[in-house]
């Protein structure tokens, strides 16, 4: 069974079509990429699983089941989704402690206060932080709040927009190997979108190119080695991000 | 030499927690000419806090003290509210890190732009559209017209960083404070928005503070470098030296980058042992 599997997807924005054709299956247990061009409709294929983007057709299923177009509580147990906008993402009256305690709350769970300091812990935020409003922490430790409200349910599938770009390369170099050994050691599955081909190297097993809306071409990451791609644009983006063929 | 487009001294801002008043930024002096700093470190460690105090950005209850603040010699810190929007408007620009947050939700990014031209010069309407355009089209967006009409949340991650740009770039500031300003783009649209920048710098003297994580980005646009940790700056080099950077931390950052032909398990982290803020 995969764990995502996309099938002739088209998605539209009202009359607006941005996304065509998309099909891409990821494996359970699999690290997936999303790389390309600015616009291309990465973050659109993301929204569109997490049942944010409801103006698709085609078909989506995600462990074996077909998804609706809006999205669910059984399904956010799940499947979790980390948004390329996390001041947009995180409610601006709710503390650090209600964002991460709110998702047990809901789905009944229990141990909330020690899981809550847990999970602060897991990604460098000591308790400082956890009585803090949106607007009282940096750039960077919002993404990382963002991170730890998506990690809190423990999903099996994690849908990650841009989770690292925001943050310096030591913060995330830990939110990457924690990421990495989360995956390990619970078979999480990831699909990432990310505009920086090393942290794919580093992460994924897989990658698909976007232009335009369309996935031009699907590559393992060792690709990244030797700058073996098929498709022009993926040479051209590989090109440009410092990568050269063959040494 | 001539005087320092900016100029600080002993820069401070603190909040104020449960355990009392913390200092985030903590005694920051440096002087800017025409030319391009970089400021590079931890998350948490001050930068944007910088940033927004020279643009006396830095809201109540958070405080900022510093002994001199001067942009082309006139002292910030003692200009009426009324003079500091001016200035900002039109002299000093920063691009704020969460470029969909700074952006006005219920008005389409071309009217946006059109107005911070507005607050500098008065062009004729048709002259206003066609400067909207041309700068839509100067940071990289395929098919501005269309753009232009668009909302902030009906644009892409990376397309709502480039509007940001326009928008502050267009009334030719003296001053461009980027702060992460180009995170959500590939490599090639991030060097040609740059390179952008870079023209203002070379070809009208502005001065260029930009903050990022990105270090290889950062030596490349910049001719000095501050590293900051906690508040303070550990290091500053030129650009060209950042590779031999000598101080631990610094050392650390550069570790912790992935590379093209990563086969490490783990990436380095730093020790984090004396790390201090609010
Ligand atoms: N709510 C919306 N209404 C109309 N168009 C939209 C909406 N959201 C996104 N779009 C358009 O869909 C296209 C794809 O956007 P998307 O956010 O998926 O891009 P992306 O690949 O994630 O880009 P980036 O790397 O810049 O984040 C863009 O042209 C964008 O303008
Ligand atoms: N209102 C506030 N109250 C208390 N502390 C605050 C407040 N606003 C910001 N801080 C703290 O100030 C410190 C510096 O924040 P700043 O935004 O300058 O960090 P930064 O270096 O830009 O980090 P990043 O790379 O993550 O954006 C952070 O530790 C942050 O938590
Ligand atoms: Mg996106
Ligand atoms: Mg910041």
């Amino acid at each position: 069974m995969s764990a995502i599997s996309l099938q002739g997807l088209d998605i539209s924005y009202g009359s607006a079509k941005v996304v065509e054709g998309v099909s891409f299956d990821v494996a359970e247990g699999e690290s997936f990429a999303l790389v390309g061009e600015s616009g291309s409709g990465k973050s659109t294929v993301l929204k569109a699983i997490a049942g944010l983007a409801p103006g698709w057709t085609g078909e989506i299923s995600v462990l074996g089941q077909p998804r609706g177009h809006r999205p669910g509580r059984g399904f956010a147990r799940r499947c979790q989704m980390v948004f390329q906008d996390p001041y947009g993402s995180l409610h601006p009256r709710k503390t650090v402690d209600t964002v991460l305690s709110e998702p047990l709350q809901v789905h009944g769970l229990g141990s909330r206060d020690a899981r809550v300091e847990e999970m602060l812990r897991a990604v460098g935020l000591d308790r400082r932080f956890r009585f803090r409003y949106p607007h009282q922490l940096s750039g960077g430790q919002r993404q990382r709040v963002a991170i730890a409200r998506a990690l809190m349910l423990e999903p099996k599938v994690m849908l990650l927009d841009e989770p690292t770009s925001a943050l310096d390369v030591s913060v995330q170099a830990e939110i990457l190997n924690l990421l990495k050994r989360l995956r390990a050691e619970q078979g999480l599955t990831y699909l990432m979108v990310t505009h920086n081909l090393p942290v794919v190297g580093f992460m994924c097993d897989r990658m698909a190119v976007m232009n335009r809306g369309r996935v031009v071409e699907i590559a393992p990451a060792t690709a990244l080695h030797d700058g073996s791609f098929a498709d022009p644009y993926s040479r051209a983006l590989y090109a440009a991000s410092g990568g050269t063929a063959h040494d | 030499m001539s005087a320092p487009l900016l100029s600080v001294e002993d820069l401070r801002v603190s909040f104020p927690t449960p355990a009392g008043r913390v200092e985030v930024v903590r005694g920051l002096s440096f002087d800017l000419g025409r030319e391009r700093l970089g400021i590079v470190g931890e998350s948490g460690s001050g930068k944007s806090m910088t940033g927004r105090a020279i643009l006396r950005l830095v809201r109540a209850p958070g405080q900022v003290t510093a002994k001199r603040m001067e942009f082309e010699g006139i002292e910030i810190q003692s200009l009426s509210e009324r003079r500091m929007h001016d200035l900002r408007g039109a002299r000093i620009s920063m691009i704020m890190q969460d470029p969909k947050f700074s952006l006005n939700p219920v008005m389409t990014v071309g009217r946006q732009i059109a107005e911070a031209l507005q607050a500098h010069e008065r062009p004729g309407r048709r002259a206003t559209r066609a400067r909207v355009l041309e700068m839509l089209d100067a940071v990289r967006i395929n098919e501005p017209e269309r753009v232009a009409k668009m909302y902030p949340h009906e644009i892409s991650g990376g397309m709502g960083q480039r509007v940001m740009i326009a928008m502050m770039l267009i009334p030719r500031p003296s001053l461009l404070i980027a702060d992460e300003p180009t995170s959500a783009l590939d490599v090639s649209v991030q060097a040609q928005v740059l390179d952008l920048i870079d023209e203002l710098v070379r070809d009208h003297g502005m001065g260029l503070i930009l903050i990022s994580h990105d270090l290889n980005l950062v030596s490349r646009y910049c001719d000095r470098i501050m590293v900051m940790n906690a508040g303070r700056v550990v290091e500053s080099c030129a650009a060209a030296d950042l590779h031999r950077a000598q101080h631990p931390y610094t050392r650390g950052l550069l570790a912790a980058v992935p590379r093209m032909h990563e086969t490490r398990g783990t990436l380095p982290v730093l020790d984090r042992s004396d790390w201090s803020g609010t």
